[in-house]
């Protein structure tokens, strides 16, 4: 029967699923998971990052002796599968720590995960604030630089442009309301006669630019603080730009610097909007030359600041690794704490106060060379410059997550 | 605000107005002809845009974009006639909407060819050759390509108005749209006519997402976007219909750009910022059209569609040998504990094929039985799984009181939304359901206060001993057990008889004294309020919950799992979910290009199995000569 030869066969796929993957005795295995499918442009350089990092570890013999095993999942794009993968990785595949993770909702059940199943976590690259601070926990470290730092590290910028009048225009979600609630808050305090005169709060991948761009040209800002990115920016950037909204006015915007963001806009790029970023051709610190040589020598591409996401995530876990030799949660959580990290950005370090890494990332203007978009007057801003004290955020933890 | 402000944008809604036009048309045709619930529109819609980038970047100049843009349509075109005469041909005597699960599949194969042809990066197209500028208009700079792409749309409507009109093509189309089988039986050639539509459709969806190139960069989320808001359009405009098609991506574009125009406002005792709702103002546009004239706005009542796939058999009692193959099953579960000591991760999978099961059963009572294809089935599962969390969190109930709660939770959201949904019948109920769980997720989406917004409710594990994951599991069945025995039990009593009667011949059943829209209307909440177990459960299992769990992707994978078990038997549901829910699982470790696995997979399937899985092991039985099967 064909309909049996079917199900025989799809029974068999089933099986060979099911079962248990062999376990090798000389490996230490991380976990990873992240939104492979939803977010390609950013995960897609970040994977092969982590994979130079394995490589480059296991090509010096390891960490203890050991060889590190990296494996890999999709989380599918939403928590609750996000969940059951981390369980899956732990419970089946025996990993020693979680990392990866990209939006926030889904880091923070991740995390929450980790907190409840005493599991480590590093989440990679999901920025919300609350991840460190109010659903802060003991098993969660985070790389990335947080949206409250990356905001924080556009105010002198938008201070001295001492425009009255801003227009926020923003993702509504977790990362873009967040982001705005705190450049409001920072800069009333800078500035406390400034005025928000419009508010353009967008869904996500599904901005109506023409419609959006008007409405700020209208309100007739001073400036503008924009923390859209990918598809909606290349949107917005291309109407801004036909409709003359830039014009005369000062831009701060989040992660427009980003190469996964700042290259689709090619000749479009709007010069002179202050950023943070990544100008990945124009670093020519010995760590980040190294880490480039490396890079293009393996792919023949160049990094995105993903591959330094994924490049970073790998290297933070190999340095606890070797620091605690044990293979526990709890000793990599202590482990953790004031762990210094040598990353394509220079040495960093992880605090114990809460959790969060203090790798910074570069500030600058963008402009235009040859056809293409990139950085120019940038400086390297030191997280640890931008976080609150450690008593801060001792007060914005919950109880017991240290 | 000044008028010339409004007026301008109500210019801005137009050009946009336009790009909804091309993909709803499309659409709209499709769906017209040949009764497809075509999902991978959006994909074509896609490849459009890509095809379009790669030509006018590759080629160059003024051809290269212009010609581009036709040459895509065209390939487009001929994309669209392979998938009808390659697929889609093979399963049109399959029961109504298995075709979605077909389209649904390549959904999932398209995407990862694109991200295997064109990389994951953003692709931004270059400005439109002589068109690159902008136009003074009331004082403001309007894109120059925007002015084409509003002159642009109704020409093409015109266009499209006349072949429909005096064409013999045309005509066809429009017998075809009102009585498919009359027009077979007058010996013109389907085969022909329904590869021509799809084309067309195809066609159009490829030249709208050709003209985007301009606007905005090709990438791998614009299909799911697309095909949303095409829904939304030709719901709102008329299936069928594509000068209704025109004037509802008219509506929906102008009020999103009034939205956006009004920006934040001050009502005295409350801000409110209008922007906000461009979340989720084509549904809201959707639900009041729907609710006021119940085929769209140019709409007629859908011809019916006569005896396309085998009647469906009176569903009957379970065979004793079925009856024995469940206790057997319900056995090996509860020793599941067990057997899997040594791989634990098979109780934490197990516990989310059970979550599913219990989802996809309940969705399976109204589609199957009741007749009523519900698009938004996620939106009582989303009220589920928010109402025991909520619970927990706010009220601090105890985790069982809490999973008790939950479904009453979800059983006044389908008492609510049931209401005006068992008003209509077909693809529009379809649509107004999604419609209602849209509004659902955007009201948890924003309520930031009470839900946690995009974050959701996060810290909600179960309480002891069900904290581990034997204990839990066991829970889990204990409730998966009696939601289906219920569901069964309101199958086989009168009630289930006359929920049937109702979708079978409603006028027969009103005749003989069942009041059909009652009857349906409990249907609707009864299942609503076993789906809010599924949700319930689902939140202790995560220990988290977030507005994914009322996505549209979440109500299309229940439908998945109901089809692709099959629709026309009572375990089809239980195994659709078990295998879809495995396979998922398992696809996502095997390969990079799992999506594309998965789709392969689906399809597969639903070449062997055009009844579903478990209609296909009914009529395999039947045929070895042994009683018929075909009932939990």
């Amino acid at each position: 029967m064909r309909a049996q030869a079917y199900l025989y066969s799809l029974a068999f796929v089933l099986a060979a699923g099911l079962a248990a993957p062999a376990a090798a005795q000389d490996t230490i295995k991380i976990g990873e998971l992240n939104s492979y499918k939803s977010q390609p442009a950013f995960l897609d350089p970040y994977k092969k990052g982590m994979e130079l990092a394995i490589e480059e570890i296991n090509g010096k013999g390891g960490v203890n002796g050991k060889k590190l095993e990296l494996v890999s999942r999709d989380d599918g794009g939403n928590p609750g599968e996000a969940v059951r993968v981390a369980e899956e990785l732990v419970t089946r595949e025996g990993v020693v720590a979680l990392s990866g993770t990209f939006l926030s909702n889904i880091g923070l059940a991740v995390a929450n995960f980790a907190g409840q199943k005493k599991v480590f976590f590093l989440a990679s690259e999901p920025l919300t604030d609350k991840i460190t601070w109010a659903e802060g926990n003991k098993y969660t470290y985070r790389l990335r630089a947080t949206t409250y730092m990356q905001t924080a590290m556009l105010m002198p910028a938008a201070i001295a442009a001492h425009a009255k009048r801003w227009a926020l225009v923003y993702p509504n979600y977790e990362y873009g309301q967040s982001a705005v609630a705190t450049f409001k808050e920072m800069i009333k305090k800078a500035q406390p006669d400034v005025e928000f005169v419009t508010d353009q709060a967008t869904p996500l991948g599904k901005l109506d630019a023409g419609a959006v761009a008007q409405a700020i040209d209208d309100a007739k800002p001073d400036a503008i603080f924009n923390v859209l990115f990918g598809p909606d920016l290349a949107k917005f950037v291309r109407e801004g730009n036909t409709r003359g909204v830039f014009k005369n006015r000062t831009v701060v915007s989040l992660l427009s610097g980003e190469p996964e963001y700042l290259d689709p806009l090619g000749a479009e790029t709007p010069v002179g909007w202050t950023v943070t970023g990544y100008p990945w051709d124009k670093i020519k610190t010995p760590e980040h030359v190294a880490f480039l040589t490396a890079y293009q020598k393996k792919y023949s591409d160049y990094p995105r600041l993903g591959s330094i996401v994924g490049y970073t995530t790998v290297k933070s876990l190999a340095a606890g690794l070797a620091k605690t030799k044990a293979l526990d949660a709890n000793s990599l959580v202590e482990a953790f704490k004031g762990l210094y990290v040598q990353s394509p950005f220079g040495a960093f370090q992880y605090r114990a106060s809460d959790h969060q890494a203090t790798m910074g990332a570069f500030v600058g203007k963008l402009a235009l060379e040859k056809g293409k978009g990139t950085m120019d007057d940038f400086k390297y801003v030191d997280g640890a410059s931008v976080l609150p004290s450690d008593a801060e955020v001792a007060k914005l933890r919950p109880a017991g997550a240290n | 605000m000044t008028l010339n402000a409004l007026l301008f944008q109500a210019l801005n809604g137009l050009s946009t107005a336009s790009g909804l036009f091309f993909i709803a048309a499309g659409l709209s045709l499709i769906f017209g002809v040949t009764r497809i619930v075509n999902i991978a529109h959006g994909s074509l819609y896609m490849l459009g845009t890509y095809i379009a980038y790669s030509l006018a970047t590759k080629i160059g100049g003024a051809f290269g974009f212009w010609g581009g843009i036709v040459l895509t349509a065209l390939i487009v075109g001929v994309i669209g006639a392979l998938i009808e005469i390659v697929l889609l041909r093979r399963i049109y005597r399959a029961p109504e909407l298995f075709q979605l699960l077909a389209t649904f599949a390549l959904v999932l194969v398209i995407n990862d060819a694109t991200l295997w042809l064109w990389g994951p990066e953003d692709l931004l197209g270059p400005r439109a050759p002589g068109l690159a500028g902008a136009v003074e208009i009331f004082g403001r700079r309007l894109p120059s390509y925007d002015l084409f792409l509003i002159f642009i749309a109704p020409a093409v409507l015109i266009v499209l108005h006349f072949a429909l009109a005096k064409t013999r093509f045309g005509r066809l189309m429009r017998a075809a749209t009102q009585d498919r089988e009359m027009v077979g039986a007058l010996g013109v050639n389907q085969a022909v006519l329904f590869t021509s539509v799809f084309a067309l459709g195809a066609l159009l969806a490829g030249l709208g997402g050709a003209l985007q190139v301009a606007r905005e960069p090709a990438n791998l989320a614009t299909d799911l976007v697309a095909i949303g808001d095409a829904f939304v359009v030709v719901v709102v405009g008329g299936m069928g219909s594509i000068t209704g098609a025109y004037l509802a991506a008219i509506i929906i574009a102008e009020v999103k750009a009034l939205c956006i125009a009004i920006g934040v406002v001050n009502l005295g005792f409350v801000t409110v910022n209008f922007s906000k709702f461009t979340l989720v103002a084509e549904f809201i546009v959707m639900a009041i059209v729907l609710i006021a004239r119940p085929y769209g706005l140019l709409g007629k009542p859908q011809g019916v569609v006569r005896s396309v796939a085998e009647p469906e058999a009176p569903i009957r009692p379970a065979t004793p040998m079925l009856k024995v193959l469940g206790a057997v099953v319900l056995v090996l579960l509860l020793a599941l504990p067990l057997l899997a000591q040594t791989s634990p991760y098979v109780l934490v999978l197990a516990t989310d094929v059970l979550i599913a099961v219990i989802f996809a059963t309940s969705l399976h009572f109204i589609m199957g039985p009741g007749g009523m294809h519900s698009f938004g089935h996620a939106a009582y599962f989303g009220l589920g799984a928010y109402g025991a969390a909520l619970l927990v969190k706010l009220a601090g109930f105890p985790m069982l009181a809490a999973l008790f709660t939950a479904p009453l939770v979800a059983l006044l959201g389908a008492l609510l939304f049931g209401w005006f949904a068992v008003r209509l019948s077909g693809v529009y109920l379809a649509m107004l359901t999604l419609a209602f769980a849209q509004i659902v997720w955007a009201l948890v989406f924003q309520w930031e206060g009470f839900t946690g917004g995009s974050n959701g409710v996060i810290g909600v594990w179960p309480a002891a001993p069900f904290n581990k994951s034997w204990a839990y599991f066991l829970l889990a069945l204990a409730f998966t057990v009696i939601a289906i025995l219920v569901l069964r039990r309101f199958l086989f009593a009168p009630f289930g008889y006359a929920m049937r009667a109702g979708r079978d011949s409603p006028l027969r059943a009103e005749a003989i004294g069942i009041d059909v829209k009652r009857i349906h209307w409990l249907g609707f909440a009864i299942a609503g309020c076993v789906c809010g177990i599924a949700g319930g459960l689902f939140a202790f299992a995560k220990g988290s919950i977030s507005p994914e769990a009322i996505s549209v992707s979440r109500s299309i994978d229940g439908l998945v799992m109901v089809l692709l078990g099959g629709i026309q038997t009572l375990v089809g549901p239980i195994v659709g979910a078990s295998v879809y829910a495995v396979l998922q699982d398992t696809v996502m470790r095997q390969t990079e290009y799992w999506r594309a696995l998965l789709g392969v997979i689906i399809l597969v399937l639903v070449l062997a199995f055009p009844q579903g899985i478990a209609g296909a092991l009914s009529a395999l039985s039947r045929k070895l000569g042994r009683k018929p099967g075909g009932a939990a």
